[in-house]
């Protein structure tokens, strides 16, 4: 199956699937991500992640955007991340850009 | 980083987004903003499901919300500060205006789901839907295979339909979840079920036992698993779990009945959820008219559904746990699961005000343990099949399909 049950890497270009938007609720002043059944509070740093997850940038350019602006061991950044993202995918609310057909 | 996410923390409790934003300092003490909003566009429907959640008193296709006075609700809703809109009935689809309406929700910011049983789905149908912005795709399904599904449904060929339209809202790329509505004469089919999901490529599993208010509990007896039945159940259940792993979600129902804690129903009377009927009763939950004496506004009254939602007598009645009486009172759950189901407090002891009886700490409880066993064990396979003329019994040659 194209796209989902991804394992994460420096490599991956995750995005949020359809079915998980990553909104900021104007009433309750909070970042969501709504999916079916479910409204999720990320915290700061999991929704400026999320923010890069575009199908496009690679885990990888995301690292190093994040290093440079938290001025951060890339390392320690790339293993939370990926860790973080991970996760998400495994929970289903993170999927890959699907390989364009050559 | 596991804790970068306070998602984490909703892992035990997914539909209890309510905390979270609490833990976040929003406005929520004994009732907040509501997060979703269960939208029953209609009571038609072409299948005849014994254990349907709609009432029993079904309400007719004159007295529905017209496709404006929908749409009004919606902008209303938002304002409120509501989150997600579920498209449900009846059959949604049965609307001519679904797509107009779900467009609508998009176009005022609403996550949209459709709750449909797909037997009136094509595929142009469908992808007009995903064009307007539908976010995800709940089918139910009443078994894996024509002969159960279709004697449960009460529909000939309905089965194959919804396996169709299944494909074709993969092939569309709309999210699935399938819902797989369990009790006593289609278990054994679960793990055939499982399967059955995982072939769709759907993303997502309900496997969600039966609850029983409505037309459930006028075919309780034809539908009450035995314990051993629900142990197999949670065992099937737990392995899959495990195996599919970031390849299917599966969220697992238990059964009331033989439970030992209440669920925290509707997470909580009047502090997450409210449901709107086909005519524009604004309830608490799709079950609350089952409970006499409760009088419920309507979105064609005067009120706005703010006010309805923050004054309402109805709403107010059981929000919170000043109203609890003993055990629920003093007990150190009271704020975990609200002493459970209001409507079938008052479905099992004829007072909302009791505690639920799928409690272990309620009077009735072990009553209620006996009286499922007895009923599982009773061998009356017999359906009462919903429909707009207050049920049609089964016969041995016509399983109603």
């Amino acid at each position: 199956m194209a796209g989902r049950n991804i394992s994460v890497s420096e490599t991956s270009r995750p995005k949020l699937p359809r079915h998980a938007k990553l909104r900021f609720d104007e009433t309750r002043q909070v970042w969501v991500i709504l999916a079916p059944e479910r409204v999720l509070a990320p915290d700061e740093i999991a929704v400026e992640v999320l923010q890069l997850c575009d199908g496009e940038r690679s885990v990888a350019d995301m690292v190093d955007q994040l290093a440079a602006k938290y001025a951060a061991p890339r390392e320690a950044i790339s293993t939370d991340v990926i860790a973080m993202l991970q996760d998400l995918a495994d929970k289903g609310f993170l999927i890959e850009e699907r390989e364009k057909t050559p | 980083m596991s804790d970068i996410l306070t998602e984490g923390k909703t892992a035990a409790a997914p539909n209890d987004g309510l905390t979270v934003l609490e833990q976040r300092r929003s406005t929520a003490t004994s009732y907040g903003i509501p997060l979703a909003v269960l939208a029953e566009l209609t009571h038609r429907c072409p299948l005849q499901c014994p254990y349907c959640s709609n009432p029993v008193e079904l309400d007719r296709a004159g007295n529905e919300l017209t496709t404006e006075e929908w749409k009004k609700v919606m902008t209303e809703l938002v304002e409120l500060g509501v989150l997600q809109i579920h498209f449900s009935g009846g059959e949604p689809t049965a609307r001519k205006d679904l797509v107009e309406l779900v467009r609508h929700a998009s176009d005022v910011g609403l996550y949209t789901n459709l709750i449909t049983s797909a037997v009136l789905l094509t595929k142009e149908k469908l992808a007009a839907l995903a064009d307007a912005g539908l976010c995800h795709v709940q089918i139910s399904f009443q078994g894996n295979e024509p002969v159960v599904a279709e004697r449960v449904a009460g529909l000939k060929n309905s089965h194959e339909k919804k396996i169709q339209a299944a494909r074709w809202t993969r092939e569309l790329e709309l999210p699935l979840t399938v819902n797989a509505v369990m009790h006593r004469q289609n278990l054994h089919q679960l793990s055939d079920i499982i399967q059955m999901a995982v072939d769709l490529e759907a993303d997502r599993l309900e496997v969600a036992n039966v609850q029983y208010y409505g037309w459930a509990l006028k075919n309780r007896a034809a539908l009450m698993p035995t314990i051993e039945q629900i142990e197999e159940t949670s065992r099937i259940v737990e392995e899959a779990q495990a195996r599919l792993k970031g390849v299917l979600a599966i969220d697992y129902v238990v059964p009331d009945y033989y439970a030992l804690r209440p669920k925290k129903c509707m997470g909580g009377w009047g502090r997450q959820f409210f449901n709107i009927s086909p005519a524009g009763k604004v309830l608490p939950c799709h079950a609350a008219e089952s409970i006499t004496g409760l009088q419920f506004e309507s979105v064609r009254s005067n009120h706005s559904i703010a006010w309805i939602w923050q004054n309402s007598e109805a709403f107010n009645r059981y929000r919170g746990t000043e109203w609890m009486p003993e055990p629920c009172k003093s007990c150190e759950f009271r704020e975990i699961d609200f002493g459970g189901c209001r409507c079938q407090a008052f479905a099992l002891t004829g007072d909302a005000s009791n505690t639920d009886p799928a409690c272990t700490l309620s009077p009735l409880h072990e009553k209620i343990f006996k009286l499922a066993e007895t009923e599982a064990a009773g061998g009356n396979n017999r359906f009462l099949y919903r429909n707009f003329a207050g049920g049609t019994l089964e016969t041995d040659g016509d399983h109603g399909a």
